[in-house]
């Protein structure tokens, strides 16, 4: 007996071209284009630590010498730019590319500091919360609704506020604001691995807790981790960025992103030079090491879902 | 569903006494507030008649137990700058707040639904891999950068928008533009997958060998079940969009808490901050809340499952 007309075989095999699954030659396909993009992303990545360490060696000028003279001038493209100061230099005559080099070293630092701190502080409490369960998953549970739901940026200002701008501070509060998110990943995994054998079996063993939770466990969430850690660095540098921009973070004269968006907003009615380029070095950071932590994901577990 | 509610009560009303203790330790356990308000030649005796004064010398329980009653009623204090409680300071600023976080998270939902489902209906097309990308960069994109940007194209040089401020419809385009755009890229992916899930579902192939047209199929099976993970993922993303909308008044100079937060910030006006920290926290778990009963009404396995 035909049950479908022809009309509806037809809107079958259409249907099933669209929602078939892909065969493992495409997957594997698919990722080897997104690792592409990812050796991409992180040569580009490697480009920019890479100016940001050797800065003293690469910057054409001190990021911190004035020259009144040379006040405003644009990029060496537009007209009235010098090819000897290549992106223009700011309201006192600070070359801004110099600024640009050394103010990378900030945003690096403050993102790498505070994600190692978050990273540490969030996974042990992830691996404490999925081991014992019951009031201990309870209470950092609720922990980690409390600090999801506060106005994290306001809370970062006040304490900035209250402590005052440094870089240590900076690195302390967006440290200790970042570890819900690995909490929360970390604690499910857990969760799934305690009740595999392995851990039966280091139970029996007589193995401590803490033996078990980190010579056990831990060592099967690192991929988790890295990725997690990778797109949270892009995250912290963009909200170090926005303090700073503020005013509240990294203190000017010293160069930071940020900081030299906040002082180039004043003049974007005339210059708006000196707040376009530390825009697009955050934007191209940022975008290049969401690409990286896309294909580390990709590479390190296709399965995890994040 | 009854124990479901009861459940997700108790959990309220922890986190409310979470956001307490955080906000309470803002001022109290940070800052020394008599040091602030006395000018810096006060001698000992003063500082020693303040600290009795605002009841310093109690111990912490009891200060927190003054604080948190207070609270409840509406009752922070009064703002160290203008002599007006600070509780009406912060409510007079709601409103626009409020117009602006809706107006971003409506054009987020334009931007992101119809190209959402479009990605996953036509998966690894073109259009697909194009918003992928969009999204990608979209995410690198700072905002308060995209605000400065969009003032110089649209303000200062097209002459067509106002720059900040806040009153009429023209007033509201730029910064509702510029929060959409913040989560506009995640949003589009949530919805994507969502959407993506649902396709491969069982039922969705019993409907299409039923002979149920395919637009049928996308609108009537597959976007309702589809709005689950959706609602809930805007549920959760209200926390990043007061966020976005604390980054985007203090670029565009809206008149919101956010921005009467910052100015207090900068002014060390405590009881403002405290204030505006609370009710921004309170906005956001209330919001969770109702979106959790959202989500439990529709979808039976939530609330059988809980």
């Amino acid at each position: 007996m035909k049950v479908l007309s022809a009309e509806g075989e037809v809107a079958l095999k259409e249907v099933d071209a669209v929602i078939a699954a892909p065969t493992a030659a495409q997957v594997s396909l698919r990722r080897l284009r997104r690792l592409k993009w990812g050796l991409a992303a992180a040569a580009i990545l490697l480009l920019i630590v890479g100016s940001a360490v050797l800065a003293p060696w690469l910057a054409p000028f001190d990021p911190l010498a004035v020259n009144i003279r040379h006040r405003l001038a644009p990029p060496a493209w537009l007209e009235g730019g010098t090819p000897q100061h290549l992106l223009g230099t700011d309201q006192i005559g600070r070359d801004l590319l110099s600024r640009m080099i050394f103010g990378g070293r900030v945003s690096l630092i403050v993102g790498v500091a505070s994600v190692m701190i978050s990273a540490s502080l969030g996974v042990l409490l992830g691996l404490t919360a999925g081991y014992f369960g019951g009031r201990v998953d309870w209470t950092v549970m609720t922990l980690v609704n409390v600090t999801l739901t506060f106005p994290f940026v306001l809370l970062a200002l006040a304490v900035i506020a209250v402590l005052g701008p440094s870089l240590t501070n900076m690195i302390f509060v967006l440290g200790i604001a970042g570890w819900p998110i690995y909490t929360r990943v970390i604690r499910a995994e857990t969760m799934a691995l305690r009740e595999r054998e392995f851990i039966v079996a280091a139970r029996a063993l007589g193995m401590s807790h803490a033996r078990i939770m980190l010579g056990q466990i831990l060592p099967n969430l690192v991929s988790a981790i890295t990725v997690i850690g990778t797109l949270q660095v892009a995250q912290v540098i963009i909200l170090e960025s926005f303090l700073s921009f503020l005013g509240l973070g990294i203190q000017p004269p010293t160069p930071a992103w940020g900081n030299m968006l906040g002082e180039g907003r004043v003049y974007m009615l005339n210059s708006w030079w000196i707040a376009a380029s530390p825009g697009a070095a955050i934007f191209i950071t940022t975008l290049v090491i969401n690409l990286m932590g896309n294909a580390l994901r990709d590479w390190l577990d296709p399965h995890m879902k994040l | 569903m009854k124990r479901y509610v009861l459940r997700q009560l108790v959990q309220l009303v922890v986190v409310i006494i979470g956001i307490s203790i955080l906000s309470f330790g803002i001022l109290y356990v940070l800052g020394d507030p008599v040091l602030l308000l006395l000018p810096q030649n006060a001698g000992k005796e003063e500082y020693e008649r303040y600290h009795r004064l605002l009841g310093l010398d109690k111990p912490l329980y009891v200060q927190y137990w003054k604080f948190a009653s207070k609270a409840v009623q509406g009752d922070f204090g009064k703002s160290w700058y203008a002599d007006t409680p600070a509780f009406r300071l912060v409510l007079e600023r709601m409103p626009p707040t409020l117009y602006l976080t809706s107006a971003g998270l409506v054009t987020a939902l334009l931007i992101a639904l119809p190209l959402g489902i479009l990605a996953a209906l036509k998966r690894h097309s073109f259009l697909d891999n194009l918003c992928t990308m969009i999204a990608v960069a979209g995410q690198a994109v700072p905002i308060f950068w995209l605000g400065i940007m969009l003032i110089i194209i649209f303000a200062v040089r097209l002459k067509a928008l106002p720059a900040s401020g806040y009153g009429t419809w023209q007033h509201f385009l730029m910064p509702a533009f510029c929060l959409g755009a913040f989560l506009a890229p995640i949003t589009m992916r949530l919805v994507r997958s969502g959407v993506v899930e649902v396709m491969n579902m069982e039922f969705i192939k019993t409907a299409r060998a039923k002979g149920v047209g395919e637009r049928m199929v996308v609108i009537k099976h597959a976007f309702r079940n589809a709005c689950i993970p959706v609602i809930t993922v805007l549920g959760l993303q209200f926390g990043q969009l007061l966020g976005g909308a604390i980054v985007t008044e203090t670029v565009f100079a809206w008149p919101g808490v956010a921005t009467l937060a910052v100015d207090s910030i900068r002014n060390q006006d405590f009881p403002v901050v405290q204030c505006s920290v609370v009710l921004l926290a309170l906005l956001i778990v209330s919001i969770n809340f109702v979106v959790d009963m959202i989500v439990a009404l529709i979808d039976p396995r939530i609330r059988v499952g809980a």
